[in-house]
């Protein structure tokens, strides 16, 4: 039946295609809609569909867990390739809903960190949690980090942490003394006593980009941790704000695909495509979200005033750390989890 | 047999999607469960949210009583021409989308706010005043909105009361006040208890105000089922809280038409 229905969908589309494309391989890539998705559709998906002359079809979703888990339970599987948080593609694999990645097929990706990769996923573009501040309220002295955020005392002012303890939960550790390099496994509870001293003078606990821009941009907090990305935006259009990557938390989405992809082998292709360097190095031409390929910052394609904008670039990278989505899809991450919204009302 | 269709509509549309809630709520991984349940008596998290979302509504329902009473009372005062502009006045908000208003309340009350920005500026305080991001600021946009549920079916009971009988209470040598007292305002109390009902349950559920103005410590019983469902991808703790907080509703209709009766709460009578 259901093979049936795709051999019609695709001879459907054969028949549409045929008069411009040279073949009819095709696949269908997810990503989180928004203006991210427009600028991947110009950096990455019309290259890679050129260069593999393949039809890429787009979906979007802001959540692709639950949709994932319904088209794998239903047995009905329509997407070939998400864009999704690594922990989504590891807890995917390990429930069966996310096929294991065959690297000797990704050439593209041999370069890459070890610990930008997991047998199911493979890191496509990187954004980060930084601390930003108003430059008008600081000086020449702002809140370079976390302890700095912490100490109320010397930087007296609003601020404003994401509702969520991913990265929330780091920044308390590194403010309480402890080293980047020793953060995992996480200690919660240390994590959480240091964040009832500095709850008192949070002054919002924001929980979309949305609004954590909107905070900067009207002077309601002095300083915050948001997306890399959105701070960009409030800088660019004039709002007096200032950021760095110093101790900013490095997160990335990944590539990764369904099980029982209608099209497994064309998935594969278009996922080593989309991390070809030279591709890649698009990124920074679009959107302020960073390359998953360091290799793209080697081509030459990027001005090395964008690259000290880009989180992941490796000067940038070196000043950051990398959250662990492996700890966070763990039992005790999904335990931290839910000790937040205890935590938040209380 | 002309009911039929409308009846179709609310079996596939409510009743059974309803049930499928109730259903889901006692299931886990393909057997019966009363996990989710369990959690309203274990979880602290579930408790506080549901004393919070009643604290609010409580709230919301008395600051709307005594800010719609008077203006209910004026509107069925004056003439028809006079209290059509009043009832559209009260009405106009309630046109604009909720987001719209939570984001004006926004600009009026954050911390370079235009309120705030008038009392610094004017030296009345010295530093701004929290008045959004928490709570109060959640209550406040919350009673704007939900205003009109209060004036409307106060000032529909009120039209009705004959002016003959305050007249006849102040002939009998009553005192203004002790006319409305003892004459007036047990006569409005029916569209009272109908708009305070209406107001309390909507209430209830709101979930785009105090997720935008609430500051994230402002947690409503919907965005705890929303939370169970984007982040712990819970499907039977959402549909349990959903069950009770729908229980919660079905025993306060039950309790207030024990006062009075149902059909004039919606105003069919």
């Amino acid at each position: 039946m259901n093979y049936r229905l795709s051999m019609i969908v695709l001879s459907a589309s054969a028949t549409i295609f045929t008069a411009g494309m040279a073949s009819a391989e095709q696949i269908t890539f997810v990503s989180q809609g928004g203006a991210y998705q427009e600028a991947q559709t110009k950096a990455i998906l019309d290259p890679v569909a050129e260069l593999l002359g393949i039809t890429v079809n787009q979906d979007s979703s802001p959540d692709a867990w639950p949709v994932l888990k319904t088209q794998t339970a239903s047995g009905k599987v329509i997407w070939d390739v998400i864009d999704t948080p690594p922990k989504d593609c590891i807890r995917g694999g390990e429930q069966g809903m996310i096929e294991k990645l065959d690297f000797s097929k990704i050439p593209n990706a041999e370069k890459m960190p070890a610990e930008y990769k997991s047998p199911y996923s493979v890191a496509y573009e990187f954004y980060s949690s930084v601390l930003a501040y108003n430059k008008e309220k600081f000086g020449d002295n702002p809140p370079k980090t976390w302890a700095d955020f912490w100490d109320v005392k010397k930087f007296p002012g609003t601020r404003a942490l994401r509702n969520h303890p991913l990265a929330t939960l780091e920044a308390a550790l590194l403010a309480d003394g402890v080293p980047a390099d020793k953060l995992y496994p996480l200690d919660v509870d240390r994590a959480f006593k240091k964040l009832e001293e500095i709850k008192p003078h949070v002054a919002v606990w924001w929980t979309s980009g949305a609004q954590s821009a909107q905070l900067l941009a009207d002077g309601e907090v002095d300083m915050e941790m948001a997306w890399n990305g959105r701070v960009a935006a409030v800088v660019k259009e004039g709002a007096p704000i200032g950021y760095s990557f110093n101790q900013g938390f490095l997160q990335y989405t990944s590539l990764c695909i369904l099980k029982g992809a209608p099209n497994l082998e064309t998935a594969v292709k278009f996922v080593n495509a989309a991390l070809t360097p030279e591709i890649q190095a698009n990124f920074p031409t679009y959107i302020d979200y960073g390359p998953g390929n360091p290799e793209a910052y080697k081509t030459g394609k990027i001005s090395p005033e964008r690259a000290a904008e880009m989180p992941s670039s490796p000067e940038n990278a070196e000043l950051q750390v990398l959250v662990s989505d492996e700890w966070w899809s763990s039992p005790a991450g999904e335990e931290a989890q839910k000790r937040w919204a205890t935590f938040i009302q209380q | 047999m002309l009911l039929a269709p409308a009846l179709l509509v609310v079996v596939v549309l409510l009743v059974l999607p309803l049930l499928w809630l109730a259903w889901q709520s006692v299931r886990q991984d393909g057997g019966f469960t009363l996990a989710h349940y369990e959690r309203f008596l274990t979880d602290p998290v579930y408790w506080m949210t549901f004393l919070q979302t009643f604290r609010i509504a409580a709230i919301v329902t008395a600051m709307t009583v005594l800010l719609g009473y008077p203006v209910a009372y004026v509107a069925a005062g004056l003439s028809q021409r006079w209290s059509i502009v009043v009832l559209t006045m009260v009405l106009l908000p309630f046109w604009t989308s909720v987001l719209v208003r939570a984001y004006a309340w926004l600009i009026l009350l954050q911390r370079n706010g235009i309120i705030n920005s008038a009392l610094t500026g004017s030296g009345l305080i010295d530093a701004p005043l929290k008045l959004v991001n928490n709570e109060f600021g959640t209550v406040m946009a919350t009673i704007h909105i939900l205003l009109p549920f209060m004036v409307l079916p106060l000032y529909a009971t009120m039209k009705k009361i004959p002016g003959e009988l305050t007249m006849a209470g102040a002939s009998l040598g009553g005192s203004p006040l002790h006319v409305f007292l003892r004459v007036f305002l047990p006569l409005s109390l029916p569209g009272m208890i109908a708009g305070m009902v209406l107001v309390f349950v909507l209430t209830l559920g709101f979930y785009i105000t105090p997720e935008l103005l609430g500051g994230g410590r402002t947690y409503m019983v919907s965005m705890l089922v929303s939370r169970n469902i984007e982040v712990y991808n819970e499907w039977g703790a959402a549909s349990s809280i959903s069950v009770v907080l729908m229980v919660c509703v079905f025993l306060i209709f039950r309790l207030v038409s024990l006062l009075i009766p149902f059909e004039r709460i919606m105003g069919t009578r």
